[in-house]
């Protein structure tokens, strides 16, 4: 008999779980699969809508599944059906077209919804008023790309990462956009105040319009949002990206333990050991990251352990990176980003470059990068980015990592030693050619008679043109002094 | 001395077979033989120090001039006659067969043997030996590539163009490939794109190749997929796909883009470690250059998803519009002197000559026609190189081998695991023409020819087949391979002239086994090739000029469309952990060929490069308390392998290298993982987890 796992919810999680669970049980043998999803769409990459609503990505280019996905995958779909309510005692759940569903394991993910804040003019009732939008859902792109389309101002309401990726993409179609943020600083969960500043200016070079420290009163439908101290910033459409919470609500009807999220441990199991929950909607050991890294990692563990494939499979939480989606702007940022420099056991090491849009920030701890900001370091972000998370140190001189993962190469060939390979193909060093050519071979083609330099990939060709015009030059210095090699570089140059 | 003769030959070694000319100084052959480098369209008149001092081989001190027989386990090997040593190997294959089944003898063949010699190899086991258990070392070396091209283009030639193409060409992506070390000369092909600013390399190593790059991409080992995932995302995203291209010959992509939709740019940057800007510089040269090549080598192929990384690569240059264009392609870069044509002709477990399938009906009947015996009396496929030697001396395992041109107990990997494997046999016969490790090993060696000691075709790179020259004799008490193999099958009661010992005429036969297979040489002669012809296979008949370029028209499946995969990325086979924090890559020094069995024979190369040497970070050296010049060990979950530290400022600081070509204590492999692509069963050795120690303290505890 195979177990019967009822997935809540057809996003990044559910899908993921769903493709997890086949790659260790292709056949079924193990776990039945149906999953419920409340959009109509097949699963799609949430990741980059940003993308879709910039023009770069098309709907369809966001798929993460074909037509027969489900049907390959003896996945039993249904697509466009909500989860009304969960009955544990009768290990079901009801539809809201009056089906009920039976299942051995039910695993939420309901990932998360926006949140919009207090402010006069962006509701009309449960729904969103007119000239107001969120950027979490494939359909919401085409609404807010209308606008663009039309040339009209759009506000962007919160300047988290999710609203400063939509900012960029509207301002990389040429949409006047201006970021609201109630904060003085953007991005302040990840950022400290000056990295932030860097990238408010990195923002305003790239045509995006940011506004800090801002009260918004209300938002006047076809005007704008009016603030606090009377402005009134243009805008026909706000998109609302001031944060998101986890769905719990389902769980939360069903008595199941819920506080920021749905509680789970590290079996990912909520206080009801049939019921489990990843995702946005899953809260481990007191974090919803509401990334989808450690959404998939929770994918992963839980299809190990749903199978059997790894009972042994715990998820002991991740180690996210969030890296900046603007186009022109490379951000990371990881780890405790807001020590300070007082800390007395960490190493806090700040740099910044207001002028050419630049930070640093480092934090190292027993040897370990364990937080880090780079802002137009695109080799030092992706070094810090990999690095993290891994059992491997900080270089011993921490601002190494600005220049990615290797210092570059030598220098002029005129400055190495004697004993520095010149052709690399016959193992010919700098030195040995002086010593032919000093024995006669005063040409390229003498030289490589005599030596094999050049005669292999030819490469070195210019080197030894350039070494044989030093000597030359240098003749009456060279046949004195056996290759005495800064007298004949100074010569040379 | 005057010089007697000159014989227009080919490199004993690498697979571009650079042209070179041999120049005997005595009638006899005796003495030295000189090298001069000959324009040939893969060298144009280069060649690397390999290649240079390639006839000191010729009268190598280490030379095996009688066979050598152990009578008795512990005892040493001694000289005995020929006739001696062939009763004795065959009566005790015959003993082992009677005694536990064909299957109880397995062969193990070679990328370095002729194609003849290869044929011949493979219609020994299976029709003399009647054993299924035949592979080869080339599993080690092109099968990841070999089954991603298969997959994708219906064919696999290493590279579907003349390699000569590549010089027109305006961007070149090597993945995984130091043709810089391992093949020189080819650097030559390269030199539009290098000025261009197209050279784009792919390698955790700044490796020689890199260094003359124009951009270099520097990613954590194992993460190849995650890389071609990004750049195949950049590509759609930023409008670099042909779409007229693909509708019109390709299928495929919806499925490969939905596991690239995955990889947003920083995604994988989060993985790979490479720098978004760089993945779309890549992307970018690639997409608007006037030719561009993509090329892989081991570096991305020799892992537990070397397959899924070949595909995704080839993914790339399909969405790019590439492969099977004039112009622009995708290749894989042939590593072993005949690693193409070795993979073709029937030593692979699951291949019969003409690179058929040994499962396909039509196959074996065709080949069985060829070698007058019933279809059904040919075995079935047998186990890959590596479950193979995993296997050997085990319960229901073969209890004899026959090696022919390897030397496995460097090259495996694993390889103090597979030490015990071959010393639990009841008998090892290697044929050699140096005491290599394994022959050191061995009940039976038998002394054979080597290169310039007699004719025989080999298949380069880009599935050009040359004809090697014989240009001495070889010293007195050799004999030749085919020689060998016909002394062999007659005491096992095979008609001889079943088993030819005239190079040409194993040709000939080998010309009819593969007529009609895919990789098809039966108009293919040594008359043809002494001629001067060019001719790249298939040739299906004597008057054909042979196919310099494949696909051009279609792909080689039924449709004529090429198959994207679709692939995902899994990472490496083993994690590291705070034991084995770093990552050990392996790879080849310029001065090394394979396991060194030869090249360290040669004095100018093993002065060059005399010892096993890790390639370390100073930061990473510093952390193992080891310095510039140390000695060190390197340890993995399976072992470890004595090296001297080369502090490496370009290195990575979570991976260091270690080189493939050195004895006993300092074989990169003791430590390589043999976890195993479920494919192409290639093991992983470009990526396991290690850590580095100072030498003699052993890391404790395993
Ligand atoms: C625009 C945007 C950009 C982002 N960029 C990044 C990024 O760059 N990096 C990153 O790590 N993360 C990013 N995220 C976050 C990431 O998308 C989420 O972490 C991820 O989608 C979480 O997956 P999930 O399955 O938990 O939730 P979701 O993907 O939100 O899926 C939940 C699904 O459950 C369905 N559902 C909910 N309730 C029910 C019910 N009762 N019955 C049936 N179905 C139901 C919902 O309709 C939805 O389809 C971004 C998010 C957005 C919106
Ligand atoms: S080893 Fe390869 S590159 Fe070097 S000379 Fe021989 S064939 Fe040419």
């Amino acid at each position: 008999m195979n177990t019967h796992v009822v997935i809540v919810g057809y996003g990044m999680a559910g899908a993921r779980l769903a493709e997890e669970i086949r790659a260790r049980d292709p056949d079924a043998a193990a776990v039945r699969i149906t999953i419920i999803g409340a959009e109509r769409h097949l699963a799609y990459n949430r990741v980059l809508l940003p993308h879709i609503v910039e023009g770069e990505l098309s709907r369809a280019d966001a798929a993460l599944h074909g037509a027969g996905w489900a049907r390959e995958n003896r996945v039993e779909l249904l697509l466009g059906t909500t989860v009304r309510a969960v009955d544990r005692a009768g290990n079901r759940v009801l539809l809201d077209d009056g089906r009920t569903v039976g299942y051995d394991r039910l695993v939420l993910a309901t990932g998360s919804t926006p949140w919009l804040p207090p402010i006069e003019g962006l509701r009309d009732g449960a729904a969103l008023a007119e000239g107001v939008a969120v950027l979490h859902d494939l359909d919401d792109c085409p609404r807010i790309a209308a606008v663009a389309e039309r040339g009209e101002p759009v506000a962007v309401l919160g300047g988290g990462v999710l609203g400063l990726e939509s900012a960029s993409a509207l301002a990389e179609r040429g949409t006047q956009v201006t970021v609201v943020h109630r904060s003085d600083r953007l991005m302040d969960r990840q950022l400290d105040g000056p990295a932030g500043a860097v990238l408010a200016d990195a923002l305003t070079d790239a045509g995006v319009g940011v506004l800090l420290g801002c009260q918004v009163r209300r938002y006047r439908p076809g005007t704008g949002l009016e603030l606090a101290n009377g402005t009134v910033v243009p805008a026909r459409l706000v998109v609302v990206a001031t944060g998101v919470r986890p769905a719990v609500s389902l769980a939360a009807a069903a008595g199941i333990a819920v506080e920021h999220g749905v509680v789970v441990d590290d079996l990912l199991r909520t206080d009801d050991p049939a019921v489990h929950a990843i995702g946005d909607c899953a809260q481990h050991d007191g974090v919803s990251s509401g990334l989808v890294g450690p959404a998939w990692e929770q994918a992963s563990v839980l299809a190990d352990l749903l199978t059997g494939a790894d009972p042994a499979a715990r998820y002991r939480g991740s180690a996210p990176v969030t890296a900046l989606k603007a186009r022109g702007i490379d951000l990371v940022a990881l780890g405790e980003t807001h020590t300070e420099p007082s800390d007395p056991v960490a190493e806090v090491l700040r740099l910044a470059d207001p002028a050419r849009r630049r930070y640093v920030k480092l934090v190292v701890r027993n040897e370990r990068v364990t937080g880090a900001i780079m802002i137009g370091f695109p080799a030092g972000a992706a070094t810090v980015a990999q690095l993290y998370g891994t059992p491997n140190a900080a270089p011993a001189e921490p601002l190494d990592l600005l220049a990615g993962a290797t210092a570059p190469a030598s220098g002029p060939v005129l400055h190495r030693q004697a004993s520095s390979v010149i052709c690399r193909c016959n193992t010919v060093t700098k030195g040995e050619l002086v010593t032919a050519w000093q024995a006669g071979a005063r040409s390229v083609d003498a030289l490589r008679e005599a030596t094999r330099a050049g005669s292999g990939c030819g490469g070195c060709r210019d080197t030894v043109c350039a070494l044989a015009d030093a000597l030359a030059r240098a003749e009456p210095a060279a046949a004195a002094a056996t290759a005495d090699w800064a007298e004949i570089e100074g010569v040379a140059a | 001395m005057p010089v007697v003769t000159q014989v227009d030959t080919h490199c004993p070694y690498c697979a571009l077979q650079c042209g070179m000319r041999l120049s005997p100084t005595t009638r006899q052959g005796g003495g030295p033989v000189r090298v001069a480098a000959r324009d040939f369209p893969a060298n144009q008149g280069g060649l690397c120090q390999k290649g240079w001092t390639s006839a000191s081989l010729l009268d190598t001190q280490g030379r095996l001039t009688t066979p050598l027989l152990r009578r008795r386990r512990g005892a040493p090997l001694s000289p005995v006659s020929w006739d001696e040593a062939l009763d004795f190997v065959a009566d005790r294959l015959r003993e082992l067969r009677a005694d536990h089944g064909d299957d109880a003898v397995a062969v193990f063949g070679s990328g370095g043997l002729s194609n003849e010699k290869a044929y011949l190899l493979g219609k020994f086991a299976r029709v003399a030996l009647g054993t299924s258990q035949i592979d080869y070392n080339g599993r080690f070396c092109m099968s990841s590539a070999a089954a991603a091209a298969t997959r994708a283009f219906g064919i696999d030639r290493g590279l579907p163009f003349p390699v000569t193409d590549l010089a027109d060409a305006e961007a070149v992506l090597l993945v995984g490939a130091n043709v810089a070390e391992t093949m020189p000369p080819f650097v030559r092909h390269l030199g539009r794109a290098a000025r261009a600013g197209g050279l784009i390399v792919i390698d955790p190593r700044r490796s020689a190749t890199a260094e003359l790059a124009s951009l270099h991409l520097q990613p954590a080992p194992g993460t190849d997929v995650a890389l071609a995932l990004g750049m195949l995302h950049i590509a759609l995203a930023e409008g670099h796909i042909d779409r007229d291209y693909l509708a019109a010959r390709v299928t495929g992509f919806d499925e490969a883009w939905h596991a690239a939709a995955r990889w947003w740019p920083q995604r994988a940057m989060r993985v790979t470690g490479v720098p978004v800007a760089d993945m779309r510089s890549a992307v970018r040269l690639l997409a608007a250059a006037d030719g561009a090549y993509v090329l892989t080598g081991r570096g991305t192929e020799q892992h537990a998803d070397g397959v899924n990384a070949v595909s995704a690569w080839i993914n790339l240059s399909l969405a790019l519009g590439l492969p099977g264009t004039m112009g622009s392609g995708f290749g894989c870069l042939t590593g072993q002197g005949n690693g193409q044509g070795g993979r073709e002709h029937g030593q692979k477990a699951d291949q019969l000559p003409g690179y058929r399938r040994i499962t396909d009906p039509a196959a074996r009947a065709h080949v069985a026609g060829v070698w007058g015996v019933e279809p059904d009396s040919l075995p079935g496929p047998g186990r890959s190189a590596y479950e193979l030697l995993d296997a050997l001396g085990t319960d229901g395992g073969p209890r004899g081998l026959v090696v022919f041109g390897s030397n496995p107990v460097m090259s495996a990997p694993n390889t103090g695991h597979v030490a015990d494997r071959l010393g639990a046999l009841d008998l090892l016969v290697v044929a050699d023409f140096v005491a290599s490790e394994t022959a050191a090993l061995a009940d039976v060696v038998f002394p054979v020819a080597q290169w310039a000691e007699e004719d025989g075709t080999t298949t380069n790179l880009d599935g050009r087949v040359l004809l090697r020259r014989k240009a001495i004799p070889a010293p007195d008490g050799v004999r030749g391979d085919l020689d060998v193999l016909n002394a062999l099958a007659v005491r096992l009661g095979q008609p001889a002239s079943r088993f030819p010992t005239s190079q040409e005429a194993a040709f000939a036969e080998l010309g009819m086994a593969s007529a009609g297979g895919p990789a098809d040489y039966s108009g293919i002669s040594h008359a043809r090739l002494r001629a001067g012809e060019a001719l790249h296979w298939p040739v299906p008949d004597a008057a054909h000029p042979g196919t310099p370029r494949l696909f051009l028209d279609a792909f080689a499946h039924p449709d004529g469309k090429a198959r994207m995969a679709a692939v995902d990325h899994n990472g490496p086979a083993e994690e590291p952990d705070a034991r084995y924090p770093l990552w050990a890559t392996t790879g080849r020094v310029l001065q090394h060929y394979q396991t060194g069995a030869q090249t360290r024979r040669v004095p100018e190369l093993a002065a060059a490069v005399p010892e096993a040497f890790v390639e370390v970070h100073p930061d990473t050296a510093a952390r193992a308390n080891v310095s510039d010049g140390d000695l060190a060990v390197v340890a993995s979950r399976r072992g470890e392998v004595r090296a001297r530290v080369r502090c490496t400022p370009s290195m990575r600081r979570d991976t260091v290298f270690v080189p493939i070509h050195f004895p006993d204590a300092q074989r990169a492999n003791l430590i390589t993982n043999p976890a195993l692509d479920p494919v192409s069963r290639m093991p992983e050795f470009k990526t396991c987890a290690a850590r580095l120690a100072p030498w003699p303290d052993l890391p404790e505890g395993r």
